[in-house]
This record gives structure tokens, sequence and C-alpha cells, in this order.
């Protein structure tokens, strides 16, 4: 089974995503949280290198977006916004998680 | 009556994460009390504290994004954004919060107190303060 | 600590600042008033009805300097000023009118 990356701090502060997108293996899921979901915003100096990542599936949880202010219309197209229920979920479905700090 | 100096509250964290942007607001509403030309300014990831819509309904945190508007009843009118920063993170000005003071002086007019200043200018704002707090 | 009012009992702070702002009626302000030795009357009620919809739309009780201005906008230079709201809540303007509206105490009083 594929690993699940958690990533909670922001991009433009930290390497924390970064490195996760470097590591994580084709088939992994990376999921955004806390101030990680700002890595999942269109437009910005990050952007790109989130969207090169090839053959993962991105996450981001929906409650810490609105809690920021983010609108949705603006993230990276393909992310998938996701609530607590389906953080849940995608725990369940991943053998092993890795959380980057 | 001792000397007015020049405060300035440097702002570089994004809000909810971690407490540095909470503590620092509460910082300024109380350092206000002092009358000291005081100033804030938000670079790197401090400009998502003035992001809008802001609604932390799903958290279980305090929303404290409306408290920003109040800084112009304590006379903290000079709000300073640097542009390099929001560019960075694709932020534009209608992203943010449409703060505002009220000049007693003109009949409560309302005068915006965001500035967008380029990371030059605001290497030269640094320079020129008494007193940096960092949040 | 606590309140009682009307036989049910609310939490309050070491203070008697009321724990749960949701929680708040006219009949807690009047008991906690009585307490006090005070009477609320119509100056009263016009302070801590400002009080209060100062804290919704800003999320903050105001410092005394904050509601002083911002009630001789609302209310008149006449009720302004220190003096009068001194008059009105004799244990400090911004302390004792946000404790009986429900409101934590004001930010940087100490």
């Amino acid at each position: 089974m594929a690993m699940l990356h958690t990533v909670n701090k922001s991009p433009f502060e930290i390497n924390s995503l970064e490195r996760c997108l470097q590591m994580a293996k084709s088939g992994s899921s990376v999921l955004l949280i806390e101030d990680g979901v700002y890595g999942a915003l269109d437009g910005t100096v990050f952007s790109a290198k989130v969207k090169a990542a090839d053959g993962l599936t991105t996450y981001v949880l929906g409650p810490d977006l609105k809690t920021r202010g983010l609108d949705p219309a603006k993230l990276i197209e393909g992310i998938e916004i996701i609530d607590y229920d389906g953080f849940v979920q995608l725990v369940a479905d991943h053998d092993r998680i890795q959380t980057w700090l | 009556m001792s000397e007015t100096k020049k405060f300035m509250y440097l702002n570089r964290r994004a809000p909810y994460g971690t407490i540095y942007a909470l503590e620092g607001l509460e910082v300024v509403l109380i350092g206000a009390a002092f009358e000291q030309d005081v100033s804030m300014a938000f670079m790197d990831d401090g400009v998502f504290q003035l992001t809008k819509g802001q609604d932390t309904s799903d958290s279980d945190m305090k929303n404290f994004s409306p408290t920003y508007n109040a800084l112009g009843d304590y006379e903290v009118n000079k709000i300073y954004v640097e542009q390099e920063s929001m560019d960075d993170r694709g932020l534009t000005l209608d992203d943010l919060q449409h703060l505002v003071w009220e000049d007693e002086d003109e009949d409560y007019a309302k005068k915006p107190s965001i500035r967008v200043v380029s990371r030059q200018v605001m290497a030269d704002l640094l320079e020129e303060q008494d007193v940096i707090l960092n949040y | 600590m606590s309140l009682e009012v009307n036989g049910t009992v609310y939490e309050t702070d070491e203070e008697g600042y009321l724990a749960d702002l949701n929680q708040w009626s006219s009949e807690i302000a009047e008991k906690m008033a009585i307490d006090d030795g005070a009477n609320l009357t119509q100056p009263h009620w016009e302070v801590i009805n400002f009080l209060r919809e100062y804290y919704e739309e800003y999320q903050i009780a105001p410092a005394v300097r904050v509601l002083t201005k911002a009630i001789g906008k609302r209310l008149g230079k006449d009720k302004g000023n220190s003096k009068y709201l001194y008059e009105l809540f004799p244990y400090g303007p911004a302390k004792q009118a946000c404790k009986y509206a429900g409101l934590p105490k004001p930010t940087g009083c100490v």
C-alpha cells in the first residue's frame, strides 16, 4: 500500500513540503493541513513545484483553508479538498504515514 | 512628557498555525496606550494575517481577523505590507481586508490604513525605527 | 467562581467576569451590579450595549481610551469623557462595564 505524507508548515517559511515532494514515490498521497494549506495555492513562487510532482495525489484539509480565508477557486488544479472524515479515510486507506514537520 | 519614539511591530508569521500573530496583535493593542509613533509591517507569511474571509467556524479557534479593523481606533494607522511578499504568494490588495482609520479632524472621514510598499522602501522604514518588535 | 441568577449558576473567573459570553443576559448584568452595590440605569445600558456591539464587531473589549472616544462619537461629546463614564462606573468604565456586558476584561487592562 502507498504512503500518506502530511505537511503542516507553510512552504514559504520552511522546506518541509519541498522535501516531501522530492521524497514521495509515485503513487503516494500528500495531505496539506494547518499552515501547509498555503502550499495548495496557485500563482505563487512555490506552485510550480507542486504541479511538477508526478504521480502524487494531493489533498488539502477544507476547514484549514476556510480558517485562513483561502478561496478554493485559487487552488492548484487537481488538488482535492477533504473534510475531517476524509482525513480519517485517508489514514485508513494508507498503511504508513510520514509527517513532514 | 517623554520624547515620542518610533515603534514598529514586524509580523512575519501566518495566523493560526502558531501563536505569534495573535500575540503580536494583542501587544500592539496594549502598547497603543503608551502613545508612541506606532506602525505595523507585514512581510513574508505575515501578509496572510490580513486576508479577508477568514472563518474559524469549522476549526474551534478564535477568529481574530476582525480585530485588525479596530487598529484605527487605537491610532495605529500605518500598516505597511511588502509588495514582494504578496507577489510571491499570489496575493493582491483585493485579497486583503480593507482596513481604515477615522480622521477625527475631518469629521471622522475614513482613510485607508494599508500602504503597500516595495522591499526597498520597507528596508528604509526598518532603518528609521527606534524600536522594532518581532512576531 | 460563579454567579447565581434566577436559580441558574453561571461560571465566572476569579474577578467575576462571565466565563462564556454567550450565556449573557440583562438579568446577569443586573445581578452583577447589585452585588457591587450599583443600580443600572438607562445611561449605564447605553455603555453596556455599546460594548457588546463593539465586541461583536471587533472581537475585543476596547481599552478605556478607545471606549471614551467611541462613546463621544456615538452618544455625543458630553458623554465621551472620563468624568461622565467614571461617574457611571466608578470601578473603571472599561473594567466594570465590560464585566456587566459579559465580556472579558479589556485587552491591556491590568
